[in-house]
């Protein structure tokens, strides 16, 4: 049994939810937004997490953010599931606290729209400078991805 | 001096790919980096959506050429998460032996390029000569030297064949000589000392904060890698360690990089000699509703693929995260405080001709008067040898020619 996830699952009670580990020391969690932060400091500086990315996901009805750590000692991989409505496309940016999430959550940005609060620059990174403004590329919800 | 910007890119003559670096100088100094991404953007993720399983490993294979068994690979990692299907053991050595010539490939093209950006041309040469053993290799085992169509969920579509092996190995002995040959080169060189040590220095904590991976970690003394620490394929059946440095600078990229592929010649050579016989397929039918995610320890660091499957023939979502991704954005932290001609070493991949061009005339500001004739400048070069090779510990003169 890793230890992440006893930690995951007793840390923050009623906001990181369905902890599991599956095949291959994966472990899934749903996180309510608020609690992605402390979550993901709880993980940096508690088990020496190494932030791996965030994978971006248009649901139909929400977007899907599953943010990714490993766990390096453990050959673990965390993924934070976090759902948001598509009326209220928005969460706390990890960007002030993970430097490594400013691409990562501006390439989320940029493909799904998905406003990133408290992000120290929240430019395009990778779409051309002519994309039509409030059209994404990864969205399901229409034609062209318009939102 | 006011503060002036040189851009890089984003599409340059001696830069393999489209990428736009701003480098905002105040004269020789680089103050801040801006990096601008997209140039080469192609939609593989959406792409993937469209793409049949079977269809999927050989779009992977075609987002690099240099990586073209690292994202395949990553990708079997992730199905065969989902899919819950224990590969062959004839089919995980085969895996990694493809892994391991990449690397090695792969840290040769990049020793050569680097040498190149030096002006060290003969390691370019000898380097770029010795990855053709390798390609020559992958080419008598896969039928192809890049894009080598070898991975599919649950095993490999091509077997080694075992009569083969002995002339394998032998061709791979080959390398060893070369690599001690690099490993002098840059070890015993004054001048590839003075351009790399103490420059571009990343600390462990830098690394830390911007999640980067492979060597670029493991030269700032970050001992992660993939293959001992996630274990899949062959890895944790062969003997071989992880090689890390100490000062996180160009130096200690150069000397990982050389290391490690003494690592990779081990790897292979085991797994040559120890391939089990038996199956290389387990022959997975279909891919079910679920997640999965693959991670290989690629030339360049970590490469991670996640997949969503709602149970038809193509994925719900497939994610890719290249190590370059992370490790790129290290130089807006790795060029602050150097020079130009540094920064050009440091981002690795451009011409280091735009500070070149400023320097073969130097004027006299205000009347524009030349200072130094040609001879003057061959005299000042040969001087800053010999003070070069006094600081960096060579006493020795440099020997005459013969």
């Amino acid at each position: 049994m890793s230890t992440v996830l006893d930690t995951l699952r007793n840390a923050f009670p009623g906001r990181l939810l369905n902890c599991e580990e599956r095949r291959g020391a994966r472990i899934y969690c749903d996180a309510a937004p608020e609690v992605i932060v402390d979550a993901a400091r709880e993980l940096m500086d508690g088990h020496r997490a190494r932030f791996i990315t965030a994978t971006g996901t248009d649901t139909r009805n929400a977007v899907e953010i599953l943010y990714h750590f490993s766990i390096d000692g453990e050959g673990a991989v965390v993924s934070l599931r976090v759902t948001l409505p598509k009326d209220r496309l928005e969460v706390d940016s990890l960007a002030p606290l993970i430097k490594a999430a400013e691409w990562v959550e501006r390439e989320i940005h940029e493909m799904l729209g998905v406003r990133f609060r408290g992000h120290p620059d929240p430019r395009r990174l990778l779409l051309a400078d002519d994309w039509p403004e409030g059209s994404y590329p990864l969205r399901r919800d229409g034609e062209g991805g318009q939102s | 001096m006011s503060e002036r910007i040189i851009a890089i890119g984003p599409e340059h003559p001696l830069q393999e790919e489209p990428e736009c670096f701003k480098l905002h100088v105040e004269g020789e100094k680089v103050l801040s980096l801006d990096i601008q991404l997209g140039y080469n953007h192609r939609g593989v993720e959406k792409l993937a959506e469209s793409k049949s399983y079977d269809q999927i490993l050989f779009l992977m294979e075609r987002i690099c050429g240099i990586c073209s068994t690292s994202h395949p690979f990553a990708g079997v990692n992730a199905l065969e998460n989902l899919v819950g299907v224990e590969v062959p053991e004839r089919a995980k050595y085969i895996r990694s032996i493809l892994g391991e010539m990449e690397r090695i490939h792969s840290h040769l093209l990049w020793l050569g390029l680097a040498g190149h950006f030096m002006g060290y041309n003969t390691l370019f040469m000898w380097a770029w000569k010795t990855r053709e053993i390798v390609l020559d290799l992958l080419e008598r085992i896969s039928g192809n030297r890049q894009n080598y169509s070898m991975f599919k969920v649950g095993g490999v579509r091509r077997d080694v064949k075992d009569d083969e092996i002995p002339s394998y190995l032998k061709e791979l002995d080959r390398l060893l000589p070369a690599l001690d040959l690099f490993r002098g080169a840059v070890a015993d060189d004054p001048v590839v000392h003075a351009r790399t040590k103490g420059i571009g220095v990343l600390t462990a904590e830098d690394i830390r904060r911007f999640g980067a991976v492979g060597p670029t970690a493991r030269a700032s003394g970050v001992d992660i890698d993939v293959r001992r620490d996630d274990p899949y394929a062959a890895y944790s059946m062969v003997d071989w360690k992880v090689v890390t440095g100490t000062r996180g600078d160009v130096y200690d990229k150069v000397m990982v990089r050389i290391l490690e592929m003494y690592e990779s010649h081990a790897i292979i050579t085991q797994c040559l000699r120890k391939l089990p016989p038996g199956e290389i397929d387990a022959r997975v039918k279909e891919i079910p509703a679920g997640e999965g995610i693959g991670r290989h320890e690629a030339p360049r660091g970590e490469v991670m693929h996640y997949v969503r499957s709602d149970g038809t023939n193509r994925p719900a979502r497939y994610k890719v995260r290249a190590p370059s991704f992370m490790n790129v954005a290290t130089n807006t932290k790795a060029v602050v405080g150097q020079t130009i001609s540094d920064a050009t070493l440091i981002l690795a991949a451009v011409d280091p001709c735009y500070c070149c061009s400023e320097r073969v005339s130097a004027v006299e500001r205000r009347t524009g008067k030349r200072l130094w004739s040609g001879a003057e400048l061959v005299r000042l070069s040969q001087d800053a040898t010999r003070r070069l090779r006094a600081k960096m510990g060579f006493p020795h003169e440099i020997s005459k020619d013969p």
